[in-house]
């Protein structure tokens, strides 16, 4: 029998080849001739961790750094190793109630599984850190995890230093190719964001090999791939810290800004936009609530009202028009003009004028006639040798264009406007191809259609100063390792202004000195230094429920000093102030002197100096519009309040014992009123951020008068 | 006796070390491959290899004790095998059906016996062995003549007897290993066509599952014309063969387009569906699925990852092997854990990525190398229960190379088969070992005639 089945042996052995052969054939596709295992192996396996470098430190002109580095903790919690904890007293430590601790919990367990650490609580406060630091023993599965933060020592410069922010995905969009990806943080505003490049550095890479559940298994390859991460650089910016600092201080309950340059090196020394915020409310982890308060804020504490705000530039704007006048020679230094209240040359009375009487060119300025420079640019614009206001319009722009005005100046923080210098395509429009110079004559007293931002007008002093020059004012000095990108390179142009004579800017000069001495500016004189100065009132009007409302007169004021070698020019605007030299100028001299002195001595200057930090000069308007928001916040926190005790009522919850010993820890409330708690989410009080004590009492009290 | 003295002395002459040789690679190969699934950079690995924590630590343990265990078969009696081999398998029934009474489920089925210490003895594992024996016996009996159907169906009935009562157990897998007894059994005179209507019964399946019911029928149609016109000579001879071209015509359709479909829905799990669904690269509605529609009436949740999950996984790791491999420990999935049960089932996925196709070849060419050798062995044997023996071991180790390996490959459903020597698990590589230390004991004594 095993004779005859002999040969099925055979058969056998072919069999069991031929089904290895097909295993094999089977091998061969999937291992030589599938590249997609290999990819997805490594999509699987390799995760690339990106190594963030330290963003770079800016350092004002004392090399006191204004924007560093510190290093803020995240508790960070692995759900399945935190089971069994003493949970109550972790809540206790955070001052959320154990709801809350559930639901996060459950949340991180279902986004990012339970074997895996996620983020419980970003950017601890120093204090809660300090709290939990002390009890982390007791709480396995929880670690506090370090990470790297923005800080501002100085609170100072909020709008000027930016912040940097999660990119949105509109970010992401602009800049592919850029490497940065979801969750990244990047300057969005300020140096943060135009030195984004040089600050940021370059990211490191290190590639890891995971599991299946995403744990870090060790480097792949020994790191044979990674790549190390540079630090970004550091700024030193020609801004002077206590300058910016007293200029915030002064301009504290205001509305406006101020900017001062060297004018040597177009070196910006302070850059004031009022009213600013402490920039370290945009850096914790109450980042998001902070904010919304300062969006929602009326007095758009966000913007850099230096370089993105035009104004009219008033008064100021006749120092142009002076210098023009001059160069063109429509007029000279002696050139008498006799003003009776009004500028009668167009017929119509208009613009008025403030004092009556005979004025040479230094008493113009000193005094500020509007009669005087609606004569000098009448004469300007209808000189005989141009033929019409066309040409002569074109010349006197290209004279204040080379002064850094009509255009952007190219300052190195973000969204600078434009600022405007009508020309004459615009007026025909308006008024027809037959236009003429009285047209436009409220344009001689920087009324009209001229605008400017405060930069510019500060590049305006800055310019008169050189006598005929300026270097773009920007606020960073040097890049330390070097300027790579060459992002510095614009502000070594010495821009040169169109052929003015040395004895016009003598004579524009003696001008704005004149004002400080018995003009318009005599209240802003710095004891022991000649300054040069030019105030300015602006008219404006703002829509109050939609109809045009004439507004208290914005104050203006230009200067710089000293008139030898000057050192600081100045430029500055009180919104909605009334006359210049109540606000304004004081204020403009105050930090020239500190600029210049290194610090305010006498007493009766920091007498000076504190009143004016205490003068509340934040336009009406403003004012209605915070307390109009202000009562809608309550009316809604009583709605929240009434429904909470009707929830207690209805519910006999303890929770509230602990929220309310809680909310003692988290923030400080506000005297007057009770946290109300949004169904055990973070407090909500009525505490703006953004508002400053003054402001608050204000509304407040008004509040008391209506109910 | 003599013989048997002698063999005493000197560890008993006749050996096979070759076998024994390509055993104790395959041991040493399987340990590795545990150690590379389990290793962790952080660890000092003399030192994890002696504290018996690890798996790896522990396999080494379990073939010391396998040493151990093949010591005693090579010092035994050839005669003792063939003496208790009925005794044994009453024996392995016994358990089988004692798991029913004293069982411990493990992932599922009820199969395992606790033996305490943590230890678990899964008796349709052991009872590989007793059925071999017992098989080998049975057709060794001088009495027994396996033209006759009715030796045929005795002999079906000792090698499916255990497979049905693992079936039972819910261990499916283990229970189709016991059909590979039938490749010896045709060996031993069973007529091809039992296997060859087997064959084409497994075609028309995979052929239903795979192509589209109404086409299938069709081609059926046309094939079974095509005999009728093909045949019509020895028709006229033969008045009977248009019956049974008919029947078994009516009989592929019925089990295109009812059998199948009712079994893959009523019968089979749903994951047992899909799997079997998703070698063909097919998607397995789970809707239709009776128990599947019961338990989401029962509200129970549907399992998160796919079905595949692990197919996939698998074939990733062994793809991404390449041709030569990414090195010894080296391997991401491996070292990620990304393909599930790696060191039992999916052992082979570690050196497919590790050593690639090259090492999958001469791993598998070396297995190859073992099986035909064993079928030479085989063929050597004087006696008919060495030899039936030596072929059942041989099938056994085939059925469970190629279901295990093909299973990692995509090639066959996911079934829990171990790869032998090599899968971590003390159980199957004890009854492995004992499996071929039994031949090479049987071999060592082939001039005997043993029934």
């Amino acid at each position: 029998m095993s004779v005859f089945n002999q040969s099925r042996s055979g058969i056998i052995q072919i069999a069991f080849g031929f089904v290895f052969l097909v295993i094999v054939g089977q091998l061969v596709n999937l291992q030589v001739f599938s590249a997609k295992y290999k990819l997805a192996a490594e999509n699987n396996a390799i995760y690339r961790k990106i190594i963030y470098p330290d963003r770079g430190i800016i350092y004002d002109r004392n090399n006191k750094s204004i924007l560093e580095n510190t290093i803020m903790y995240d508790l960070v919690v692995t759900p399945i190793e935190a089971k069994g904890i003493d949970t109550l007293s972790l809540c206790e430590l955070m001052a959320i109630d154990t709801v809350e601790y559930k639901r996060r919990i459950k949340d991180i367990a279902f986004k990012n599984g339970s074997v895996r650490p996620s983020v419980f609580e970003p950017l601890l406060a120093p204090d809660m850190y300090a709290r939990l630091n002390e009890n982390m023993y007791k709480f396995p599965g929880f670690v506090l995890s370090e990470r790297s933060a923005r800080s501002y020592p100085y609170s100072v410069a909020a709008n000027v230093l930016g912040y940097i922010a999660e990119v949105d995905t509109s970010f992401l969009r602009k800049h592919k190719d850029e490497g940065y990806e979801n969750g990244d943080y990047a300057g969005l505003t300020g140096l943060e964001r135009a030195y984004e490049k040089v600050l940021m550095g370059r990211r490191g890479v290190k590639r890891f090999i995971r599991d299946n559940k995403s744990r870090i298994q060790g480097s792949f390859e020994n790191g044979a791939y990674d790549t190390t991460a540079v630090a970004g650089k550091n700024l030193h910016l020609s801004l002077d810290a206590d300058l910016q600092k007293l200029g915030e201080k002064l301009m504290n309950n205001k509305v406006g800004s101020i900017v001062a340059i060297d004018p040597r090196t177009g070196g910006i020394l302070c850059m004031v936009s009022a009213p600013t915020y402490d920039p370290n409310l945009l850096t914790g982890g109450m980042r998001k609530k902070h904010y919304g308060e300062l969006a929602l804020d009326p007095r758009l504490p966000l913007i850099n009202r230096t370089v993105s705000t035009k104004y009219s530039p008033g008064s100021t704007f006749k120092t142009i028009v002076g210098i023009i006048g001059l160069t063109e020679g429509v007029i000279n230094a002696n050139s008498r003009i006799e003003c009776r209240g009004a500028y009668y040359g167009c017929g119509n009375g208009k613009p008025k004028c403030l004092e009556a009487g005979d004025f040479n060119f230094k008493e113009g300025i000193a005094h500020s006639c509007n009669t005087y420079f609606a004569t000098v640019y009448k004469r300007i614009l209808d000189q005989p040798k141009f033929g019409s206001a066309d040409s002569g319009l074109r010349n006197f722009n290209q004279y204040a264009s080379s002064f850094g005005l009509g255009h952007k100046l190219g300052v190195d923080v973000p969204s600078e406007k434009n600022g405007n210098l009508p020309v004459s395509s615009y007026y025909r429009k308006i008024f027809g191809y037959n236009w003429n110079s009285c047209n436009i004559i409220s344009n001689s007293i920087g009324q009209g259609e001229v605008q400017t931002t405060i930069v510019q007008l500060a590049n305006v002093m800055a310019t008169i100063a050189n006598r005929g020059y300026y270097y773009t004012p920007h606020l960073v000095d040097s890049i330390e390792g070097g300027d790579t990108y060459g992002m510095l390179d614009s502000f070594k142009i010495k821009h040169i202004t169109r052929d003015v004579p040395d004895s016009v800017f003598t004579q524009v000069q003696d001008g704005m000195q004149a004002v400080m001495e018995f003009g318009t500016g005599a209240a802003a004189q710095v004891p022991g230094i000649v300054v040069c100065g030019k105030t300015g009132t602006v008219q404006n009007a703002a829509k109050v429920n939609g109809v045009m409302v004439k507004q208290k007169d914005h104050a203006f004021f230009g200067a710089f000093a000293p008139r030898n070698n000057p050192k600081i020019a100045i430029a500055m605007i009180c919104e909605n102030a009334g006359f210049g030299a109540e606000s304004s100028a004081p204020i403009a001299s105050l930090l020239i002197e500190k600029y210049l002195k290194d610090s305010i001595v006498e007493p009766e200057r920091k007498d000076l100096a504190e009143a004016l930090a205490k003068k509340n000069l934040i336009p009406p308007m403003m004012k209605m519009a915070m307390a109009r928001m202000d009562s809608i916040k309550q009316a809604k926190l009583i709605l929240l309040q009434q429904q909470k005790e009707k929830e207690e009522e209805d519910s006999s919850d303890e929770e509230i014992s602990i929220d309310t010993t809680n909310n003692t820890d988290v923030s400080p409330k506000p005297i007057k009123r009770k946290p109300i708690k949004d169904s055990g989410k973070k407090a909500y009080t009525l505490n703006n951020a953004a508002i400053l004590t003054d402001e608050r009492n204000y509304y407040f009290k008004k509040k008391t008068i209506k109910a | 006796m003599d013989t048997v003295k002698k063999g005493n002395k000197q560890i008993s002459p006749g050996i096979d070390w070759v076998i024994v040789w390509v055993y104790a690679t395959l041991v040493a190969i399987g340990i590795l491959c545990i150690f590379m699934v389990e290793y962790k950079p952080s660890i000092n690995i003399l030192q994890s290899f002696i504290a018996g924590k690890t798996n790896y630590s522990k396999q080494l343990m379990f073939s010391s004790l396998c040493v151990v265990m093949a010591m005693f078969i090579l010092l035994a009696d050839s005669k003792l095998f063939t003496a208790f081999a009925n005794l044994m398998y009453t024996f392995g029934i016994f358990l089988m059906l004692a798991t029913f009474v004293i069982g411990k489920s493990i992932n599922g089925s009820k199969s395992w016996i606790p033996l305490g210490g943590g230890f678990n003895l899964q008796p349709a594992e052991i009872c590989k062995i007793f059925t071999s024996l017992a098989l080998a016996k049975f057709l060794a009996r001088q009495e027994t003549d396996f033209t006759k159907l009715r030796s045929q169906i005795i002999g079906g009935c000792i090698a499916l007897a255990p497979a049905f009562l693992s079936v039972l157990q819910n261990e499916t897998g283990l229970a189709l290993v016991y059909f590979s007894f039938f490749i010896v059994m045709y060996r031993e005179g069973l007529p091809p066509g039992l296997l060859i209507i087997g064959f084409s019964f497994g075609v028309l399946v995979i052929a239903t599952l795979v192509v589209e019911p109404n086409i299938l029928a069709v081609v059926l149609t046309i094939i079974a014309g095509a005999t009728i016109y093909f045949t019509r000579k020895i028709r006229k001879r033969n008045r009977n063969l248009l019956t049974i071209i008919i029947v078994v015509w009516a009989l592929c359709v019925g089990v295109q387009r009812f059998a199948v479909p009712y079994i893959f829905n009523n019968v089979f799990q749903c994951y047992q569906s899909t799997r079997i669904f998703s070698m063909v690269g097919k998607d397995y509605d789970c809707s239709q699925n009776k128990s599947a529609m019961r338990r989401v009436a029962d509200k129970e949740k549907a399992a998160k990852k796919p079905d595949d999950y692990n197919v996939r996984q698998s074939k990733i790791a062994i793809g991404s092997g390449g041709l030569i491999g990414r090195g010894f420990l080296k391997g991401t999935q491996t070292r990620g854990k990304y393909v599930p049960e790696q060191h039992t089932d999916f052992i082979f996925t570690s050196i497919g990525e590790a050593f690639g196709l090259a090492g999958c070849v001469v791993f598998l060419g070396l297995y190859l190398f073992l099986l035909l050798r064993i079928i030479n062995t085989a063929e050597k044997q004087r006696s008919t229960f060495s030899r039936v023996y030596a072929y059942c071991v041989a099938c056994i180790m085939f059925f469970h190379i190629v279901v295990n390996v093909c299973m990692t490959i995509g090639l066959f459903p996911i079934i829990g088969i171990t790869l032998p020597y090599i899968s971590y698990g003390g159980s199957s590589l004890l009854s492995f070992t004992i499996l071929l230390f039994i031949l090479v004991r049987l071999d060592a004594d082939r001039q005997m005639v043993l029934r």
